[in-house]
């Protein structure tokens, strides 16, 4: 077939299959998967984190006051849980728990620990829910002595003092922080693929598997991946200014 | 010390590569394989590779006079990791199919089996469009089964593993309805099992020769061609000579090579 009869779309696909080291033509075509891959991907790591943030915020105070009882296995359960790879735990929740027959034989298997999509999601908040409290526990401990004198000295209860003086500095403190593990959290959640789960890296693999190619499916996944974290970083910028922005250098005024 | 050994040849090998030397006569023979397929690749505990698959390569390799070096690699990074000279062949069943031709080249059948559902026993729906319809489906990533299933079984819900061990697995759990695979391997890696007695083949074998191929082959990339008529010939020596059955007989009750 000349050149000359070839419509522009024919083009576009013949050099994407024969003078381009990627093809993206193939990409395009299947660009809606990646979409719902990174739906996945956000639902799964933004319910996780919502649950692993509200888990940590009872737990990091127990740790930070040094609770009698509660103190120990909540170190113990963070220390666990920062200790041993995401995929590690993945693993034992989904591959792991599903050989003991009376797991599969309990009330919980059917809708819960059968599914992929939950084993993930409970692995997921525990993981993030260890990390958080351990940075929001030394963001506690870190709030100044005389905030919180002066708070009692103004009659504040300590569950007031908490709530109004403690909590807020030390949420301010942690976001830097935080901003990290959100990140960590989204690169993390590339397990997901590796349970079944068609999530943007799942989408790629399986594109890779289906036409037998190397890296158009990795490239892709990639691109989502970098433009995930890119709004994530400029969300958290914006965050930061709104809450940190009293510790911002002040710049001077011209005359 | 095996480890260490092919660590060693895998060094040598990536020097010969920077050289430029790689794959030339005299050298080792890189063979790709997958090492979680019994009973055609499988590893022990002690990191030795064992399997029908392993006893071709290391026959080919007599055979050349050349020496056999096994390169484990992930099944879905396959052809790409034969495409980047990690290796020089892939002994792993891999099914010669008109799409994998695209992209590499295939010597002679070693052997062919058909692809066959695998379900609960008495299970309520047959092996068809219909019946599998909104079915969870478990298949192998990259393999003919994955085509096969998106083409033959399009409302089933695709579940999509790395290896064959975690379909099975998965299988056993009951978080699969059915999944599609090897009927062989089935056999042997599962429903004669332990793990697979609740469990049995469901349908006939299926019939398509557009995902499924013709049989498996040793896959070589397309410029060496040489290396695949010399593959080639010695299938067919080790078929003719009795060599096969011997290596047949050890794993299978039944022949194997297919008609």
């Amino acid at each position: 077939m000349a050149d000359t009869e070839r419509t522009f779309f024919e083009y576009l696909v013949y050099v994407s299959e024969n003078h381009s080291p990627l093809d993206f033509m193939l990409v395009a075509d299947h660009i809606d998967k990646f979409f719902y891959g990174a739906l996945l991907t956000i639902e799964i790591t933004v319910l996780a984190l919502f649950i692993g943030g509200v888990m940590a915020i009872p737990l990091a105070i127990a740790r930070a006051y040094r609770h009698r009882w509660l103190n120990a296995p909540i170190f113990g359960f963070t220390y666990f849980f920062r200790g041993t790879p995401l995929l590690v735990q993945t693993y034992l929740v989904y591959y792991g728990l599903a050989q003991f027959d009376f797991v599969r034989e309990s009330f919980l298997w059917d809708p819960v620990l059968s599914s992929p999509w939950w084993c993930a999601l409970i692995t997921f908040s525990l993981n993030t829910a260890a990390y958080t409290t351990e940075f929001l526990r030394g963001a506690i401990e870190n709030t100044a002595k005389g905030e919180i004198e002066a708070a009692r000295a103004c009659g504040m209860s300590p569950a007031r003092v908490m709530r109004r003086i403690v909590l807020p500095s030390a949420f301010r403190r942690a976001l830097p922080a935080y901003s990290n593990e959100v990140i960590f959290m989204l690169h993390s959640s590339v397990v997901l693929s590796t349970i079944t789960l068609q999530d943007i890296l799942g989408v790629g693999r399986w594109l890779n598997g289906r036409y037998y190619l190397a890296y158009e499916g990795f490239i892709t996944a990639m691109l989502f991946y970098m433009a995930l974290v890119f709004l994530i970083s400029k969300g958290f910028r914006v965050w930061e200014k709104h809450w940190l922005g009293h510790l911002r250098a002040r710049t001077a005024v011209e005359n | 010390m095996i480890k260490k050994k092919l660590t060693m040849l895998g060094l040598a090998g990536v020097l010969a590569l920077v050289t430029g030397t790689a794959a030339a006569g005299g050298h080792g023979l890189r063979v790709g394989v997958e090492g979680a397929y019994p009973p055609f690749s499988w590893k022990e505990a002690d990191g030795t590779l064992k399997g029908f698959d392993i006893d071709m390569a290391m026959e080919v390799c007599k055979r050349l006079n050349r020496e056999c070096v096994l390169v484990e690699q992930e099944w879905d990074g396959m052809i790409p990791a034969l495409l980047a000279k990690k290796f020089d062949t892939i002994i792993a069943s891999m099914s010669i199919t008109e799409e994998r031709k695209k992209k590499i080249d295939f010597t002679v059948k070693y052997y062919n089996t058909p692809a066959k559902l695998v379900a609960k026993k008495g299970a309520s729906f047959d092996g068809t469009a219909a019946g599998l319809n909104g079915k969870r489906l478990g298949v192998q990533r990259a393999t003919t089964h994955q085509c096969s299933a998106e083409k033959l079984f399009p409302g089933a819900e695709l579940v999509l593993y790395a290896t064959q061990e975690e379909v099975w697995q998965d299988l056993a759990a009951g978080r699969l309805d059915a999944q599609l695979s090897d009927s062989l391997q089935a056999y042997e890696g599962f429903l004669a099992l332990d793990a697979g007695s609740g469990f049995d083949f469901l349908g006939d074998a299926i019939d398509d020769v557009e995902c499924q191929g013709v049989g498996a082959g040793f896959a070589v990339r397309k410029e060496d061609s040489a290396l695949r008529d010399q593959l080639s010939q010695i299938i067919l020596d080790i078929r003719a000579d009795g060599t096969y059955k011997a290596m047949n007989d050890k794993y299978f009750a039944v022949d194997i090579y297919g008609n």
